[in-house]
C-alpha cells in the first residue's frame, strides 16, 4: 500500500482496507503538548475523512459535541471543499484516543476557530486528488476538471465520475504541496443551514450521553463528601450502610494525592471523599444516607500546581468555613482599597480632579453553579495493565496524566472515549470525577459508573467567583468622557480585562485588580470573566451615556470612533471597526429610536473570545413583573457556517445569560452551600424566557470565531438597562431578583 | 425486594426491586431504557417525564409500586420510527443542544397536545415550566410545539 503524507499540511492519504480513499489530517489546536507540558512542537494527525467506493463519505470529527454543534459544523467546512454532497456524508465522534487527537476539548469557542483552515485544507486535498485521479484515467490535463456534489467532470468531453468511483485510484496520487482553497462565494455548504446530525439520536432516546454507558458486571458508585468547604473527612461509620441491600462496599477515596503536582484541571474540592459501591443506583442512594460521617476543619495548606501554560505555581488554601456576609465584607473592604494597577493611560487622577461631572457606580455578583442538566458521571473499567474510561470530558487530554499518576498506569495504557456531554459550560474541564471513578473500579476491580447526585453536583464546587466591579467616569463641561477608571475583584479571582473597550478609546484610564482567596473552588463557567465584567461595564457606560446626555448607542460609537481614528495607549484587545459594525446593525435592526411604546428598551455590546455581539432587549412589565418580549442581536463572528445551528447557540447564550444575572446564586453558611438542587437554586424557566429573538450576522469574509460564549455577557447589561427604563431604578447587584424585590417592584 | 410486572411501551417486563425505587431507576438500571433521564430527583426538572397511562408524570417521583398495572410509556416508545410529530417537529427546528433535557421536555409536549391540541403560548408555558433545559432551547421548543400542534 502506497501512503503519501505531507509534511507542511500535515496530511497523510493511504488505502482505505476495501477499498477507498483515507485521508488523515490534522486540526492543529491544542496549546500544549500533553506529555511534557511544554508548547507544542509536534502536530499529529488526530481526524480522519473516508471516502468510500460506494461513494459513502465519512468524516470523523475529533471534537466532543455538548451543544455547540460542532460535530456538525466542522464537517460541513470538510465537505464543502470537498464538494461533497451533504447526504452522502456521515459524520462520527472520534474514538477518543488523545495520542492522536489534539484539540479534543470544548472551552473558549475556539473549537471552529482553530480548526478552520486545516479541515478546509484536508476537504480540498482530498478533492485535489479525486481530480487528478480522473484526469489520469481520462488523460486530460486537471486543470480542464471540474467538481459538483460528489461527481468530478471534464466538461469538454462531457464525462463525469462518481468520488466513490474515483477513490481507490485517489489514494495513490501524490499529495500536492500547495493546495487553492475556495472562494468566499464558491462555498455551497457553509453558510447554509444544516441539522444537527445527532438530532434523531437524541428525540429518540438513544444512549448518547455518559450516563447512560452501561457494560456488563457493572457497578454503580456514588459519593459522600465533607457538607462544607473548610471540613475534611475525620472518620465515618458505614456498619448500617453495608447491610443494606444491594451494596458491594463503602472505602475512603483519596482523590489527587498531596504530593502530586496537579495540572490546571486538576482542581478538586474535597481531597478525601466516602465511595459507596452497590449494584443499582437507588440502593446506593439510599446508603449514603445511611453513613454516619465526622468530618473536622482542615488547616491552611498549599499544594503544588502547574498553569495552562505550564508555569510552576504554589496554590495556598486557607482554613475555615467562609460565609456570603463575610465574603461581602471582604469585598467592600477591598473594594476601598487601592489595586494592584494594571493599566494607566495619561493622568486619571487628575482628570478625574478636573472633571466636571465624576460617576462612581459599584456592581457585584455572587457564586455560580454550573448546573449541567446531566449531573457529573463518569464510567471506569481498570484492570492490573490499563485502564477504559466513558463518559462527557471537556480536557482529556489534561486529565490523562492525571489519571496515569494516580492509577500508576502508563498513559498509553489509558484509554478515554468520550460521550455526548449532557451541558458542560466549563465545569467538565475539572475531572475529578473521572479520577474518583478509576480509582473506585481499581479497588473493585470491576467496571463502575460513577454519578453524582444533583445535590453532589451543585454542592461539590468548581463553581463561577464572585465578582465586584466599581466604575468612575470623568466628563468634562462638554459631557465628552475624559476619564474612566475600572477596579475589580473577585473571589477568588478577578474578573478584569484591561486592555478591553473603552481602554483605548479615553485619554485617560486606570485599570486596577483585586482578589481574595478562599477555599471555594472555582473554574470556567461559559464566556470566564466576561460572564461579570461585560455585563456590568455595559450597564455603567448606560448610566454614563445617560449622564452626558447622550443616545446610548451614539455615545459608544463616539468612543469607538475614537478608538478607531487615534487609539490611546497600545495592547488594545479589539477591533473598533467591528464592534461599531455590531452596534450599527443593532440600531438598524432594531428599530432604535422608534420602538413599541409599551416595551422598555436596553442595549449592551461586548467583545470576546475573538466575537462582536450587541443586543437590544424590549421588555414589557405585567402585575409589576418585568416579561422580556423581545431581543434583537447582532453578531460579528466572522463566516457562518451553520447560520441556523449559530442563532440556536445565540438563543441559548440569552435565556442562559438572563437566567443567571436574574436568578442565579450560590451563598454559604459556616463553609455550606445553600443552593443545592432547583428547588433552591433558581433557574429560568420557560416563561421567563424572551418571547422572540432575533439573531443578525454580520456578512464578511473573516475567519470564523467563537459562537457558543460571545452572546451571554452583554445581555446581562441589556436587561439591567432595560430594567432601568421600565423601574426608574439602576440594579447593581446579581441576581436582580432579589434588588428588583427589595426594591418593591 | 418484590416482583412487579410493568407494560412498558406495550410490552410486559418482569423486575424484582424493592417497592420503593422510583419508576426512573428501574428504567434506567434495570431495564437499560436510559432514554428517560435524570436531572434532580425531586420534580423540579422534569428529565424524567415520561406517560403514565397517556399522562406526563415525574418518574424520579413514582415508585415502581405505584406504576404496576398501567401503561408507561417511556421517549424509546412514543412512536415506532421517531415520528411523533412532537419529535419531527423537534427535528425540523433541531431544537436540541447538548440535548440532555430534550427526552423529558418532548414527552411532556407529547402529553400536553394529547389533553390540548391547540395549546395557546400560555398554556404552553404553564404546562412547561417544570421543564428546565440549562442550554435555554426554551423559545424552539415552543415554536416545535406549536408546529407540532398544526401537523
Ligand atoms: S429528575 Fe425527576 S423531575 Fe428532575
Ligand atoms: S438542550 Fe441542553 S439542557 Fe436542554
Amino acid at each position: 500500500m502506497k501512503t503519501s503524507v505531507n509534511r507542511r499540511s500535515f496530511l497523510k492519504a493511504s488505502l482505505l482496507s476495501g477499498g477507498g480513499l483515507l485521508l488523515s489530517f490534522s486540526v492543529p489546536a491544542s496549546m500544549l503538548n500533553r506529555k511534557s507540558g511544554s508548547k507544542a512542537e509536534t502536530v499529529e494527525l488526530n481526524a480522519y475523512l473516508k471516502i468510500h467506493p460506494d461513494g459513502k463519505i465519512t468524516i470523523i470529527s475529533p471534537n466532543p459535541e455538548g451543544g455547540q454543534n460542532v460535530k456538525t459544523s466542522m464537517p460541513m467546512i470538510v465537505a464543502d471543499e470537498l464538494d461533497a454532497y451533504w447526504e452522502d456524508v456521515t459524520v462520527e465522534q472520534a474514538p477518543l484516543d488523545t495520542d492522536s487527537f489534539t484539540r479534543q476539548f470544548i472551552g473558549g469557542s475556539q473549537a471552529i476557530r482553530r480548526g478552520w483552515t486545516s479541515l478546509r485544507e484536508a476537504g480540498a486535498t482530498a478533492r485535489y486528488m479525486l481530480m487528478a485521479a480522473a484526469a489520469r484515467g481520462w488523460n486530460v490535463p486537471v486543470n480542464e476538471l471540474s467538481t459538483n456534489s460528489g461527481k468530478v467532470l471534464h466538461t469538454a468531453s462531457n464525462q463525469s465520475v462518481t468520488y466513490g468511483e474515483l477513490a481507490s485510484a485517489a489514494a495513490n496520487i501524490e499529495i500536492p504541496e500547495k493546495i487553492q482553497l475556495k472562494k468566499q462565494n464558491e462555498f455551497t455548504l457553509i453558510g447554509t443551514s444544516r441539522r444537527n446530525v445527532d438530532g434523531k439520536k437524541i428525540v429518540t432516546g438513544q444512549p448518547l450521553f455518559g450516563i447512560d454507558v452501561t457494560a456488563k458486571g457493572m457497578l454503580i458508585a456514588m459519593i459522600v463528601h465533607p457538607p462544607s468547604f473548610g471540613l475534611t473527612l475525620k472518620s465515618f461509620d458505614d456498619a448500617a450502610a453495608r447491610e443494606m441491600p444491594g451494596i458491594k462496599d463503602v472505602f475512603p477515596v483519596n482523590v489527587m494525592k498531596e504530593d502530586y503536582q496537579r495540572q490546571h484541571f486538576d482542581t478538586c474540592t474535597f481531597q478525601e471523599v466516602i465511595a459507596v459501591v452497590g449494584e443499582s443506583t437507588w440502593e446506593v442512594m439510599q446508603a449514603k444516607k445511611a453513613i454516619k460521617a465526622e468530618w473536622q476543619p482542615f488547616e491552611s495548606h498549599s499544594i503544588r500546581r502547574q498553569s495552562f501554560f505550564g508555569d510552576e505555581f504554589t496554590e495556598d488554601i486557607p482554613a475555615g468555613r467562609e460565609n456570603t456576609s463575610d465574603h461581602n465584607a471582604t469585598i467592600t473592604s477591598m473594594a476601598s482599597q487601592k489595586g494592584t494597577i494594571v493599566r494607566s493611560d495619561g493622568d486619571p487622577e487628575y482628570a478625574f480632579k478636573n472633571a466636571a461631572k465624576v460617576i462612581e457606580r459599584s456592581y457585584s455578583a455572587p457564586f455560580l453553579a454550573h448546573n449541567c442538566m446531566e449531573p457529573m458521571n463518569f464510567f471506569a473499567h481498570v484492570t492490573d495493565d490499563k485502564a477504559e474510561l466513558k463518559g462527557p470530558l471537556q480536557k482529556p487530554e489534561f486529565t490523562e496524566r492525571t489519571l496515569s499518576e494516580r492509577l500508576k498506569i502508563p498513559l498509553e495504557k489509558i484509554d478515554i472515549e468520550m460521550t455526548r456531554l449532557g451541558g458542560g459550560y466549563g465545569r467538565r474541564s475539572y475531572a475529578h470525577w473521572l479520577v474518583e471513578a478509576a480509582v473506585i473500579s481499581q479497588r473493585m476491580k470491576a467496571p463502575v459508573k460513577l454519578i453524582y447526585s444533583r445535590e453532589d453536583d451543585m454542592t461539590s464546587g468548581i463553581y463561577r467567583p464572585a465578582y465586584h466591579a466599581t466604575y468612575r467616569a470623568g466628563l468634562d463641561e462638554n459631557n465628552n468622557l475624559i476619564a474612566f477608571h475600572v477596579k475589580a475583584g473577585g473571589i477568588p479571582e478577578s474578573p478584569l480585562y484591561a486592555n478591553r473597550f473603552p481602554a483605548g478609546a479615553v485619554d485617560n484610564y486606570l485599570a486596577e485588580t483585586w482578589s481574595e482567596n478562599s477555599n471555594i473552588t472555582i473554574g470556567s463557567f461559559r464566556a470566564p470573566r466576561s460572564n461579570f465584567i461585560g455585563g456590568v461595564e455595559q450597564s455603567f457606560l448606560d448610566e454614563v451615556a445617560e449622564a452626558a446626555g447622550k443616545d446610548p448607542i451614539e455615545f459608544r460609537l463616539e468612543l469607538l470612533e475614537r478608538a478607531g481614528r487615534d487609539p490611546v495607549g497600545k495592547d488594545n484587545d479589539y477591533d473598533p471597526q467591528r464592534y461599531a459594525g455590531v452596534l450599527e446593525l443593532v440600531r438598524d435592526k432594531s428599530n432604535w429610536g422608534r420602538e413599541n411604546h409599551n416595551y422598555h428598551r436596553g442595549v449592551a455590546a461586548y467583545y470576546c473570545h475573538n466575537s462582536y455581539v450587541a443586543h437590544v432587549l424590549d421588555l414589557s412589565v405585567k402585575d409589576g413583573k418585568p416579561q422580556v418580549e423581545q431581543v434583537c442581536t447582532t453578531v460579528d463572528c466572522g463566516i457562518v457556517i451553520n447560520p441556523d445551528a449559530a442563532t440556536n447557540l445565540a438563543e441559548g447564550a440569552i435565556v442562559d445569560g438572563i437566567g443567571c444575572a436574574m436568578f442565579g446564586r450560590l451563598t454559604f453558611t459556616n463553609g455550606t452551600p445553600q443552593q443545592d438542587n432547583f428547588d433552591s437554586y433558581r433557574m429560568i424557566r420557560i416563561g421567563e424566557a424572551p418571547k422572540k429573538i432575533d439573531v443578525h450576522f454580520v456578512l464578511n469574509d473573516i475567519d470564523p470565531t467563537g459562537m457558543g460564549e460571545p452572546p451571554f455577557p452583554p445581555v446581562m447589561g441589556a436587561l439591567a438597562n432595560a430594567l432601568y427604563k421600565s423601574t426608574g431604578k439602576r440594579l447593581y447587584h446579581q441576581p436582580y431578583i432579589t434588588e428588583l424585590e427589595n426594591k418593591g417592584t | 425486594m418484590a416482583t412487579f410486572t410493568l407494560k412498558i411501551n406495550g410490552t410486559e417486563r418482569q423486575v424484582d426491586v424493592d417497592p420503593s425505587t422510583p419508576i426512573l431507576w428501574v428504567l434506567r438500571d434495570h431495564l437499560k431504557l436510559t432514554g428517560t433521564k435524570y436531572g434532580c430527583g425531586i420534580a423540579q426538572c422534569g428529565a424524567c417525564t415520561i406517560h403514565l397511562n397517556g399522562n406526563a408524570v415525574r418518574s424520579c417521583q413514582l415508585p415502581v409500586s405505584a406504576a404496576a398495572d398501567n401503561e408507561i410509556t417511556t421517549i424509546e416508545g412514543l412512536s415506532e420510527n421517531g415520528d411523533h410529530p412532537v419529535q419531527q417537529a423537534w427535528l425540523e427546528l433541531d431544537v436540541p443542544q447538548c440535548g440532555y433535557c430534550q427526552a423529558g421536555q418532548i414527552m411532556n409536549a407529547a402529553a400536553l397536545l394529547e389533553r390540548n391540541p391547540s395549546p395557546s403560548d400560555e398554556d404552553i408555558e404553564s404546562a412547561m415550566n417544570g421543564n428546565i433545559c440549562r442550554c435555554g432551547t426554551y423559545i424552539r421548543i415552543k415554536k416545535a410545539i406549536k408546529k407540532a400542534a398544526n401537523a
